[in-house]
C-alpha cells in the first residue's frame, strides 16, 4: 500500500470552512488512491463548480477543473480519449444533480468507465445557502423563504432506474468505509456512483453530523448487492439511509468499449498517428 | 446559359420521390462521362411530401455556384414552388407527366414535354422508378455514357441483388432513349472534352468537411443533430472504424463541446460539429477551451435564425456570432472556406492550427456549401500532415509555464511523469485556480500572444482581377464562386474580387487590399453586412455599396452579375 501523502499538496490554499465535511471525503479519496497503489500522474480528477469541486486544487494528480454541471461530460471525454487513465469526477449535489442533471442521466445510460463522487450535504454551499436539488422539503433559505416546495431529488433511485451499473452511499463521518465504497467504485468497470452525505456546517442547519449519524445505518451482509429491485427499495428508503454498494452489476460494456476503436488497439488517442493514407484512398474510390 | 455552354437542369419533387437519387446518378454518371458537374439543393423541413429541388450544371469546362435560368425543368410531383416556378422563362423546357401534373404549368409559356413517367416507372418494375427514368432523360439529353450508367446501377445496387440492378438499368434506358430524342431541343450543350474528368472527383461539402478534419487529424467527433451540421456527423460515425475515430451522438451541445474539451485536455483532437442554435449553446465550453488552451475544433454549418430560423435554409448570418463567440476574451480563429476544395483544406488547417498555436478554431460553413456536389482535382485538396504538437513531460512539468510566445509546451495526462492541471478559472502555470491580479495580467497576456501568432500564420485571402484593380468586391465563405462567375460575366476592367478565407483574426492582406481600394462592395448573405462591419472596425473603411441576400436561398450567379451593375450604376 502507498503512503496516502503522495497525494497531499502541501502548497494549497484550503477554501473549505472549518469543519466542513470535505475534508474527510478529500482525505477518504486519497486513502482510496493510495490502498489501490495509484500513482498521481495516472489519475485524473475532473470537476466542475462549486465547494467540493475545489477537491483537485487540494490534492496532487492530474487535473481538470471545468465548468458547473459539466464534469461527468468532461471526465467521460478523458477516459475515451485514453482508457489506461484513473477517471474519478468529483462535485457537490447542486453541482451534479442541478446543473449538470442532463448529464448525469445520460452519463448513467452510456455507463463511461469512471467513478463519481457526489458531496451532498442538501445544500448550495458556495452561494451561501440556496436551496439544492437534494434540500429537504420545507427547509427554508434566504430564497426560499416559504420553504423548499420540490420534491427532492433521488439520486440513487435514478441512477439505479436509469441502467447505473455500481450504486453507492457514505458518509464522510466515516472515513473508512468512505474510502472502501470509493475503491469498489474505482475498481468497477463502467460509471459508478458514489453519493456521499456531508454536513454544511455554515449552511445547513437541518442536516448536521448528528443529524447524519442519526439518519443512516449501514448495509449488512445479508444485502445482495447484485439484486436491482432490492437495491431499488433501499435507494427509496427516506426514514433512515441506507450505506454501503447498494448495486452492483458487472460485465456491462463501457462507454470506451461502445466506441469501437479499442476492440483491437488500447493504445490511448495521443499516442496513435490518424491514418492520412486512409483518407485518399476513401478519395480515389469516389466518381 | 449563364456561362453560354453548360446546362442547367432543375430536378423537383416531393420528399420521398428520390430526387437526392437522381442527383446522385447524374454527378457521378455525367462525371465519368468526361462532363464537369456541380449540383445543389434546397430543401423543406419536412421528411415526406412538400416539394423540393436540386440544380444540376452540366458543362463542358469546371463550373462552381448556381444559375436563376433554367435549361430543362424535370418535375416529378405536382406543386412545384414559387421559387422555382419564378425561374421559369420562355427558354426553358419542362418534361412532366402530365397525368400527375395535371394543369399545372398550363399557362406557362414554355415548351412542356409530357412523358409518362408513372407508366414507364410501372413497366420498369414499380413506380419508385420513375425519378431512375427521369434521371436516364437528362443522361439522354446530354449523350452520357450508358457504360457508366450500367456500371453506376451495378456498384449502387449490385449487392441488393440482379433484379434490382436489372430493373435500375431498363429503368434509366427508357429515359436514355427518350432524352436522346429530346436532345436537338438543347444544341449549345458542348460535348464533353475526352478524359477531361477522369482524375477529378465528384464530392459534395459534407464529405469534404469530414475528409478535411480526418486529414488534419480529427479523432473525436461529439455532436447533437443539427441541420444542416448533421451530415458530417453521419460520415463520422459511418467512418468510425475505417479511420478510427471516437464518434457520439450526446445529449445536448453542452455536453458535445465539453466533452470534446475533456477529450482533447487527454491528447484527442476534436471537432463538434453544429449550427448555429447549437453553437450559442456551446458558447461556455468554448470559453472553457480558451482559458484551459485546449485546441478545439468547431464546425459550425450556418442557417438562417434567430432562434429556429429557418431549419433547412441557407445564410450567412452567423459571422459575428463565431468571431464573438464565448464569455471573457481569448483568441480563436475563425476560417470561412468558399469551395468544396477548400471546404477540405481549411478544416484541416484549422486542426493544424488549433494544435500549432492550442487554440480554437471555427469552420464556417453553410447548407448550401454541404449540400453541394461538384467534380474536384484531388491535387487540390490540400492537408499538413497532422501533429498534435505533444511533448513528453518530466516531474517539474508545468502546463501553462509563460514562454516568449505565448504557446506553453503541451502535455497530457499519461505522456511522461508530469502532473497536467486544466482549469475554467484563472490559474497559475500549473494549472491551479490562484487569484492574483498581476497573475491574471500574465495570463491573459500569454493567451493573447497567441493571437498574434494567428494573425502571422494567417490563410491568405484569394484575390482574382486585373492588375490595376481600383475597385474591390469583397465576400466570404460560399457565395465566393457565384460572385466570381458573375464578375468574370460583367468584365469589368477595374475590379477585382477579394474572397476573404480567414475571418478572424483579420489578416495583413485583407487590410492591405482593404486600404489599396479606391472602391469597396461587399456581397454576403445576410442582413445586417457582418464582414462589412467587422472589416470596418479594423480599417476605418467605410464601404461603397452592397449587395445582401437573406431569404434562405443562396445568391444565384444572375442574382449578383446585376446586383452589381445596378450599384455600379
Amino acid at each position: 500500500m502507498t503512503d496516502p501523502r503522495i497525494f497531499d499538496l502541501p502548497e494549497a490554499d484550503m477554501a473549505w470552512c472549518p469543519g466542513c465535511g470535505d475534508f474527510k471525503i478529500l482525505e477518504a479519496l486519497k486513502k482510496a488512491l493510495a490502498d489501490m497503489d495509484m500513482a498521481p500522474e495516472d489519475v485524473v480528477v475532473v470537476s466542475g463548480i462549486g465547494q467540493a469541486a475545489k477537491t483537485p486544487h487540494f490534492m496532487k494528480c492530474n487535473f481538470l477543473n471545468g465548468l458547473h454541471g459539466r464534469a461527468l461530460s468532461h471526465a467521460t471525454g478523458v477516459k475515451a480519449a485514453n482508457p489506461k487513465l484513473t477517471v474519478v469526477a468529483v462535485g457537490g449535489d447542486g453541482d451534479m444533480y442541478g446543473e449538470g442533471g442532463n448529464h448525469f442521466l445520460h452519463t448513467v445510460r452510456r455507463n463511461p468507465d469512471i467513478a463519481n463522487f457526489v458531496y451532498n450535504n442538501m445544500v448550495y454551499g458556495l452561494t451561501k445557502g440556496q436551496a439544492s436539488p437534494t434540500s429537504p422539503k420545507g427547509m427554508v433559505t434566504p430564497v426560499q423563504t416559504r420553504g423548499v416546495s420540490s420534491e427532492p431529488v433521488n439520486p440513487l433511485a435514478l441512477a439505479i432506474v436509469q441502467g447505473a451499473t455500481f450504486v453507492a452511499r457514505a458518509f464522510s463521518g466515516d472515513v473508512d468505509h468512505t474510502a472502501e465504497t470509493m475503491k469498489a467504485a474505482i475498481k468497477h468497470r463502467g460509471y459508478a456512483l458514489v453519493d456521499v452525505f456531508q454536513p454544511c456546517v455554515s449552511f445547513n442547519k437541518i442536516n448536521t453530523f448528528k443529524w447524519f449519524k442519526d439518519h443512516t445505518y449501514r448495509l449488512g451482509d445479508e444485502h445482495d448487492s447484485s439484486d436491482r429491485s432490492a437495491a431499488l427499495a433501499l435507494a427509496m428508503e427516506t426514514e433512515r439511509f441506507p450505506l454501503g454498494i447498494l448495486y452492483r452489476e458487472e460485465g456491462r460494456p463501457t462507454f470506451e468499449d461502445s466506441l469501437g476503436i479499442y476492440e483491437k488497439d488500447d493504445t490511448p488517442l495521443h499516442r496513435r498517428s490518424p491514418d492520412v493514407d486512409k483518407v485518399r484512398e476513401t478519395i480515389d474510390s469516389m466518381a | 446559359m449563364a456561362s453560354g455552354k453548360d446546362l442547367s437542369v432543375v430536378i423537383c419533387g416531393g420528399a420521398g420521390y428520390g430526387v437526392q437519387t437522381v442527383e446522385d446518378i447524374l454527378a457521378k454518371v455525367l462525371k465519368r462521362s468526361g462532363y464537369h458537374v456541380f449540383a445543389t439543393r434546397e430543401y423543406m423541413s419536412r421528411v415526406r411530401g412538400g416539394n423540393n429541388s436540386t440544380e444540376i450544371r452540366i458543362s463542358s469546362a469546371p463550373v462552381d455556384g448556381m444559375v436563376d435560368e433554367i435549361d430543362l425543368l424535370v418535375v416529378l410531383s405536382p406543386g412545384v414552388r414559387e421559387n422555382i416556378r419564378r425561374r421559369i422563362t420562355q427558354n426553358t423546357v419542362i418534361a412532366a407527366d402530365r397525368s400527375s401534373v395535371g394543369e399545372e404549368f398550363e399557362k406557362t409559356d414554355c415548351a412542356f414535354f409530357d412523358v409518362p413517367l408513372g407508366e414507364m416507372a410501372k413497366e420498369a418494375g414499380g413506380a419508385v422508378y420513375a425519378n431512375v427514368i427521369a434521371a436516364g432523360l437528362v443522361l439522354g439529353i446530354a449523350d452520357a455514357s450508358t457504360e457508366q450508367a450500367e456500371e453506376y446501377f451495378l456498384s449502387r445496387f449490385g449487392k441488393k441483388g440482379d433484379k434490382i440492378v436489372d430493373e435500375n438499368r431498363s429503368a434509366c434506358g427508357k429515359g436514355l432513349e427518350l432524352g436522346r430524342g429530346m436532345a436537338e431541343k438543347f444544341p449549345d450543350l458542348a460535348p464533353p472534352k475526352k478524359d477531361d474528368t477522369s482524375s477529378r472527383r465528384v464530392m459534395n461539402g459534407v464529405q469534404a468537411v469530414s475528409l478535411g478534419a480526418i486529414a488534419g487529424g480529427c479523432d473525436f467527433v461529439t455532436a447533437y443533430p443539427m441541420s444542416p451540421a448533421t451530415g458530417v456527423l453521419a460520415f463520422a460515425a459511418q467512418n468510425t472504424s475505417d479511420f478510427g475515430l471516437a464518434v457520439e451522438q450526446v445529449e445536448d451541445e453542452i455536453s458535445a463541446v465539453n466533452m470534446a474539451v475533456g477529450a482533447s485536455y487527454a491528447g484527442a483532437s476534436p471537432m463538434v460539429t453544429t449550427s448555429g442554435g447549437g453553437f450559442s449553446l456551446m458558447y461556455e465550453g468554448f470559453s472553457l477551451a480558451g482559458v484551459a488552451e485546449t485546441p478545439l475544433v468547431v464546425h459550425l454549418a450556418q442557417r438562417p435564425g434567430p432562434a429556429t430560423g429557418m431549419a433547412t435554409r441557407t445564410e450567412q448570418g452567423d459571422l459575428n456570432l463565431a468571431v464573438h463567440a464565448g464569455h471573457g476574451e481569448f483568441p480563436r480563429l475563425v476560417l470561412a472556406p468558399g469551395t468544396i476544395e477548400e471546404a477540405y483544406s481549411l478544416t484541416a488547417r484549422a486542426f493544424e492550427i488549433a494544435h500549432r498555436y492550442q487554440v480554437q478554431s471555427i469552420v464556417m460553413t453553410d447548407q448550401y456549401l454541404l449540400n453541394t456536389f461538384r467534380d474536384v482535382n484531388p491535387d487540390d485538396l490540400i492537408a499538413a500532415k497532422p501533429d498534435k504538437c505533444l511533448m513528453t513531460s518530466g516531474p517539474g512539468y508545468r502546463r501553462y509555464e509563460d514562454v516568449p510566445n505565448g504557446v506553453s509546451p503541451r502535455s497530457v495526462p499519461g505522456l511522461g511523469k508530469g502532473i497536467v492541471g486544466c482549469d475554467s478559472h484563472e490559474h497559475d502555470e500549473e494549472g491551479h485556480v490562484f487569484e492574483d491580479f498581476d497573475l491574471r495580467v500574465r495570463m491573459s497576456d500569454k493567451r493573447f500572444r497567441k493571437g498574434e501568432l494567428l494573425r502571422e500564420d494567417f490563410v491568405p485571402a484569394d484575390i482574382r482581377g486585373p492588375e490595376n484593380w481600383t475597385r474591390l468586391v469583397l465576400c466570404w465563405g460560399s457565395t465566393g464562386p457565384i460572385v466570381s462567375e458573375a464578375l468574370i460575366d460583367l468584365k469589368l476592367p477595374d475590379t477585382a474580387l477579394m474572397r476573404v478565407r480567414q475571418i478572424w483574426p483579420v489578416a495583413e492582406d485583407v487590410v492591405a487590399a482593404v486600404e489599396r481600394a479606391d472602391e469597396l462592395i461587399f456581397v454576403e448573405g445576410n442582413h445586417d453586412g457582418q464582414l462589412e462591419n467587422l472589416i470596418r472596425s479594423v480599417t476605418g473603411r467605410s464601404a461603397q455599396g452592397h449587395l445582401r441576400n437573406y431569404c434562405g436561398l443562396q445568391f444565384s450567379v444572375e442574382q449578383v452579375r446585376e446586383g452589381l451593375s445596378r450599384i455600379l450604376g
